[in-house]
């Protein structure tokens, strides 16, 4: 499918800028943003299978080698660094006096925060009805479950003795002792767990048909076995169907507001103390819009050369590329907007503390964080305005890991500067972080760059039964003229079956239309 | 397990030494199994299936599925985990007495700032996470539970030909069990369907 692919990219890319012109590119290799269908150069479900289980069925490229040696390497200094922490304690981060939370706290909101995009594509988009997301929901829930996993780390090892962690939950002991369910921490116990779990329930729940489709597929004995196992029987039962539809929306329905709840609970660790810098009401809702703005920034990033590698551009087109920009450059409006409205309060306010923390994080010892997550997260999507950014994979790319950057900025500059510099000038100081405070952060990365390639090796990437579905060909009443669509697989070259099309159609790239 | 290995030949429609689990038809389109759908109900079997790559949309509505209670039940699951969730923060911050829960547990009536002992208002997350937590868990195991899942072995699953029905082919089973089959009139009425092809489908 590869093949045509260097043929006619920068020609079509500006054929497609200039308004229509969809059904003329239909067969360049370039993904056109604001091509109607979803689903590029097959008419068959067959295709479609094909083209994502046989990623899980061949050997991967090279790349995926080279990346998997790369980040179990990372892992292992994670290993390290965690090791070191827990036989020798806390000290071995740069935690000071006032600064009892850095890095391991700006790691766990940045990591929750990148989970919301998943949950955010798999959930909200499903009950917005936005059918793109069937290209990329699959593997944007995956970085979620991965990428709460490495969030669940970070509070795991800083409450000191890891070993009674279990502390977090209320569970009868000798003591006699319960957890204080009126701190937020304890909320954050039960939100970021619960988050988790019905995270992977939802995943698993959703990849249970193309499970089923591997297992129709496997060659081999184990991969039979394994992936038999993992399907629990599927048969793609209409009578399943119809059961598993509801189960999802109602899934979809609970995961919404769940979503929601997590990163306000989240941004309650801060606002329901009174540090200045924290204690402000606007902190849910810029928190959820930061958290959805850098999800999205971490799918584009994953994307990108997720499909590149392993050939899923006519699955994971540039009008997903797309849209998904169009989503970072409204969060990232959100994010500035609340930015903006911090300082604004914190002038109008009249309290002393809160200007201080305020025009201290912008001009203080730590104004260089500020200022880099401002240009990252307040400059960077606005370039997203224009449709050739958005369209440019490599910009993109770019983009999508500066905005990675800046919100991992910006939890460090609302967590480190409020802390630094509280009430009491006597005791201000500076945090500084240690190797293991880095190598802990990096291992991070390492982690999820495990967990996801494996995901990316073995499970089905996209979600094929649910892509089948918003194919033009899945319509069991095709009308009058486009009734051709009856023969299976006579009309190539006809692109979309014109009586199927409304189906397709964005709202938002209607301009496209003819 | 033995539906978990590759089934060996699938024998065609020539097999009568058990009895069958049924017959299953192979149609090509969404369009064509809707359809197929449609007349097999006219017909009056009760006990046959469409299985499909997807759902086809309107397929169940064609098939004469009833509405599953499904919604009902996780309604009931959510507000369980809204009690149970009020419960262990009063019980665990607000009581004095002993309860079993497994072991014998006892309250502890958090003091703290002169708060009030019932603070509900603080509460509410947990409330809401746990409600989301059983809702969620009982969504995903009462919808497995009603399709009879998880399921390690099936007739149908030993079919060699069945395994496209996760790829791009739409069957029709009727099952053996239902009182209007007949294996000869079955099968020429899945025929007459228009389907691809039809064949038995053993009871192993």
């Amino acid at each position: 499918m590869a093949s045509h692919s260097s043929m006619s990219s920068k020609p079509s890319m500006h054929h497609s800028s200039a308004t229509k012109g969809f059904v003329e590119t239909d067969n360049t290799e370039q993904p056109i943003g604001g091509r109607a269908p979803l689903v590029l150069n097959m008419h068959r479900f067959g295709e479609v299978t094909h083209q994502v289980c046989r990623v899980a069925e061949s050997k991967p490229p090279l790349a995926w080698y080279v990346a998997f040696v790369i980040c179990l390497g990372m892992l292992g200094f994670l290993g390290v660094c965690v090791n070191y922490l827990i036989f020798t304690g806390v000290g071995v981060w740069g935690l000071n006096n006032p600064v009892m939370w850095a890095y391991d706290i700006t790691n766990f909101v940045f990591w929750v925060g990148i989970g919301h995009a998943g949950t955010l594509i798999s959930a909200i988009l499903f009950l917005f009805r936005q059918k793109w997301r069937t290209g990329i929901n699959r593997f944007a829930e995956a970085m979620t479950i991965f990428a709460v996993i490495c969030a669940g780390l970070f509070p795991g090892i800083h409450v000191g003795r890891v070993w009674l962690a279990y502390w977090l939950f209320p569970l009868p002991n000798s003591m006699e002792m319960w957890p204080q369910f009126r701190s937020p921490l304890l909320w954050d116990v039960f939100a970021v767990s619960t988050y988790f779990t019905v995270s992977l329930v939802f995943w698993y729940i959703g990849m249970v048909p193309d499970l089923a489709t591997l297992r129709d597929r496997a060659k081999g004995k184990f991969q039979q076995f394994a992936y038999g196992l993992a399907a629990i029987g599927w048969r793609g039962s209409m009578r399943h169907w119809h059961r598993y539809e509801v189960a999802y929306l109602l899934l979809a329905a609970l995961a919404t507001p769940l979503v929601l709840s997590v990163h306000s609970v989240v941004s309650f660790d801060f606002a329901v103390s009174q540090v200045p810098g924290w204690h402000t009401t606007i902190f849910p809702p810029y928190f959820v819009a930061g958290a959805i703005f850098s999800g999205f920034a971490m799918v584009v990033s994953l994307a990108v050369p997720a499909r590149e590698l392993f050939g899923l551009k006519d699955l994971i087109t540039l009008r997903h590329l797309d849209n998904m920009n169009k989503i970072i450059l409204l969060t990232g409006c959100m994010v500035g907007y609340a930015y903006s409205m911090e300082f604004f309060i914190a002038w109008y306010s009249g309290a002393m503390y809160e200007k201080f923390a305020f025009v201290n994080r912008a001009f203080g010892q730590y104004w260089w964080a500020y200022w880099i997550m401002v240009s990252c997260n307040v400059i960077t999507p606005q370039l997203f305005w224009f449709k050739k950014v958005r369209t440019s994979i490599p910009l993109m790319f770019i983009l999508s890991i500066f905005v990675n950057v800046g919100m991992w900025f910006e939890r460090f500059v609302i967590i480190v500067t409020s802390l630094a510099n509280d009430f009491l000038p006597t005791s201000w100081d500076q945090f500084v972080p240690t190797w293991v405070d880095i190598g802990t952060m990096v291992g991070a990365f390492g982690l999820f760059g495990v967990l996801f390639l494996l995901f990316c090796r073995y499970l089905p990437m996209i979600a094929i039964a649910e892509v089948k579905a918003v194919m033009p060909e899945a319509d069991p009443h095709p009308h009058a003229h486009g009734a051709h669509a009856h023969h299976g697989g006579s009309q190539e070259g006809h692109g979309v079956p014109s009586g199927a099309m409304p189906a397709f159609r964005d709202p938002r790239s209607s301009e496209g239309q003819p | 397990m033995s539906t978990l290995t590759a089934p060996k030949v699938d024998a065609p429609s020539m097999a009568p030494t058990s009895a069958p689990y049924g017959l299953m038809a192979e149609f090509r389109t969404p369009a064509e199994i809707m359809e197929a759908a449609q007349r097999v109900r006219a017909a009056g079997y009760r006990y046959w299936d469409c299985h499909v790559p997807f759902p086809v949309h309107g397929l169940d509505k064609a098939m004469g599925v009833q509405r599953t209670i499904l919604p009902v039940l996780v309604f009931g699951a959510g507000a369980t985990g809204a009690v149970v969730g009020f419960c262990l923060q009063a019980f665990t911050n607000a009581a004095s007495f002993s309860v079993w829960a497994l072991v014998w547990v006892t309250g502890y009536p958090f003091l703290i700032s002169g708060k009030p002992l019932m603070s509900v208002p603080a509460w509410i997350p947990v409330i809401f996470e746990l409600t989301i937590l059983l809702s969620a868990l009982s969504t995903a195991g009462l919808m497995l539970l009603m399709n009879n899942l998880p399921r390690l072995s099936h007739p149908l699953l030993a079919n060699n030909r069945f395994r496209r029905a996760t790829d791009d082919r739409f069957f029709v089973v009727i099952e053996a069990r239902d009182p209007k089959f007949l294996r000869s009139k079955t099968e020429a009425f899945l025929k007459s369907l228009g389907a691809s092809h039809v064949e038995v489908v053993e009871d192993r």
